[in-house]
């Protein structure tokens, strides 16, 4: 299980933007670097994020990103959603060797 | 300590007047230096923190960019995870951290009774488990040690660090500032070499910040992760081609201790982000 911090705002207006961060631990191992014993180690990478939206109504896909060895380790995703009404965010996080993470968090739309 | 102008043995014989009251200067300045831990003056002192960029800055200030907060949730599991044949968690003696742990880690290295030796804030975590717990020791750098030490630093967060006014110290910290000021490796340099006499200079493409240990275990972006002092001391001495003291050992544990005593009043950061 991989620890992840995910920050969204207590509560919302309708319409409103919102910003949601999210910080997830995970090495984000390129497949360049040599290792204490000179192999290369081998690649372990996020490959995919993405964000649902379930506002009760209907299940949409609000943010995705895809990430490349480029990225630093832990990385950390910060992006903006209108919030329409009280529902749940579903966040998933995809990557090689079989990482997947899914976290879901709870928003309060008055 | 800030060095005085040198003063050179060659000055005409007519400014030895000049001579004689710049080097009784640079006595009392020793001197003084020597009364209080040296380094920087008071309130010269800058830490890590101040020498970084507006971005790097704003990361450690935001718990949510954080990444060194990942630890510390990790250790927060872990003081709450029961361990050893008794199932004993930290929390099981030491009740909440939030609490008891509030400026510990400001108090560190300190005296262990039973060794009557100086041990850092890892060593003590790894004494509870041995002697409380009985549950093996962490490896140092392990992600464990690592979440605990962040998680009980991280308590300490905001407060000035306090060294214990603990006699027997005296002597490992005074061993300690002789580590911090004796040269060595093959580039010949000692600590303060660079983080007393030229903080705030460049080495290559990076600023010397002065050494302050106000913030440790740091999310360093180098590394890609948490790392303890000790490796940061390690680090260095790698850096100057010296053979790294080991883990744990007494040397690096003194150092830690005159490190604190030179930063003493300064804020804790943990976990901070540095570049």
């Amino acid at each position: 299980m991989a620890r992840t911090l995910i920050t969204v705002p207590p509560t919302a207006r309708a319409g409103e933007v919102i910003e949601i961060r999210t910080l997830i631990a995970h090495s984000m191992e390129t497949g360049y670097r040599p290792g204490a014993d000179g192999k290369v180690v081998p690649r372990d990478l996020i490959r995919r994020f993405s964000c649902t939206y379930d506002d009760g109504a209907s299940q949409q896909l609000v943010f995705g990103a895809e990430l490349f060895p480029a990225i630093a380790a832990n990385p950390y995703i910060a992006f903006s959603l209108v919030a329409t009404a009280s529902g749940t965010l579903r966040l998933v996080w995809e990557g090689d060797n079989g990482f997947a993470q899914t976290e879901t968090v709870a928003i309060r739309v008055s | 300590m800030r060095p005085a102008s040198p003063t050179r043995a060659s000055a005409p014989v007519s400014r030895w007047g000049v001579l004689w009251v710049l080097l009784s200067l640079w006595g009392v300045a020793v001197m003084a230096g020597a009364a209080a831990a040296a380094g920087p003056a008071a309130e010269l002192r800058k830490s890590g923190f101040d020498f970084m960029g507006p971005a790097i800055q704003a990361m450690q200030r935001d718990d949510a960019q954080n990444p060194g907060m990942l630890w510390v949730q990790d250790g927060e599991a872990l003081w709450n995870r029961p361990a050893g044949q008794n199932a004993k968690s930290c929390a099981t003696c030491h009740a909440a951290a939030r609490s008891s742990m509030r400026g510990v880690a400001a108090r560190y290295p300190a005296i262990d009774e039973m060794t009557q030796r100086p041990v850092s804030l890892g060593q003590r975590i790894n004494l509870c488990r041995q002697n409380h717990q009985t549950t093996p020791v962490l490896p140092p750098e392990s992600q464990d040690l690592l979440g605990l030490e962040a998680y009980v630093a991280h308590q300490s967060r905001g407060l000035p660090l306090a060294p214990p006014a603990d006699s027997r110290l005296e002597p490992f910290v005074a061993q300690g500032r002789q580590l911090f000021e004796r040269r060595l490796g093959q580039l010949n340099l000692a600590c303060a070499s660079c983080h007393d006499r030229s903080a705030g200079q460049r080495l290559g493409g990076s600023l010397i910040p002065q050494a302050h240990a106000n913030a440790y275990p740091i999310y360093r972006l180098e590394w890609q992760g948490m790392g303890s002092l000790q490796r940061r001391l390690r680090n260095c001495m790698a850096g100057v081609r010296a053979e790294p003291y080991a883990y744990g050992s007494a040397e690096l544990v003194t150092l830690e201790l005159y490190l604190a005593e030179r930063a003493r009043g300064m804020l804790v950061e943990t976990p901070a982000v540095r570049p």
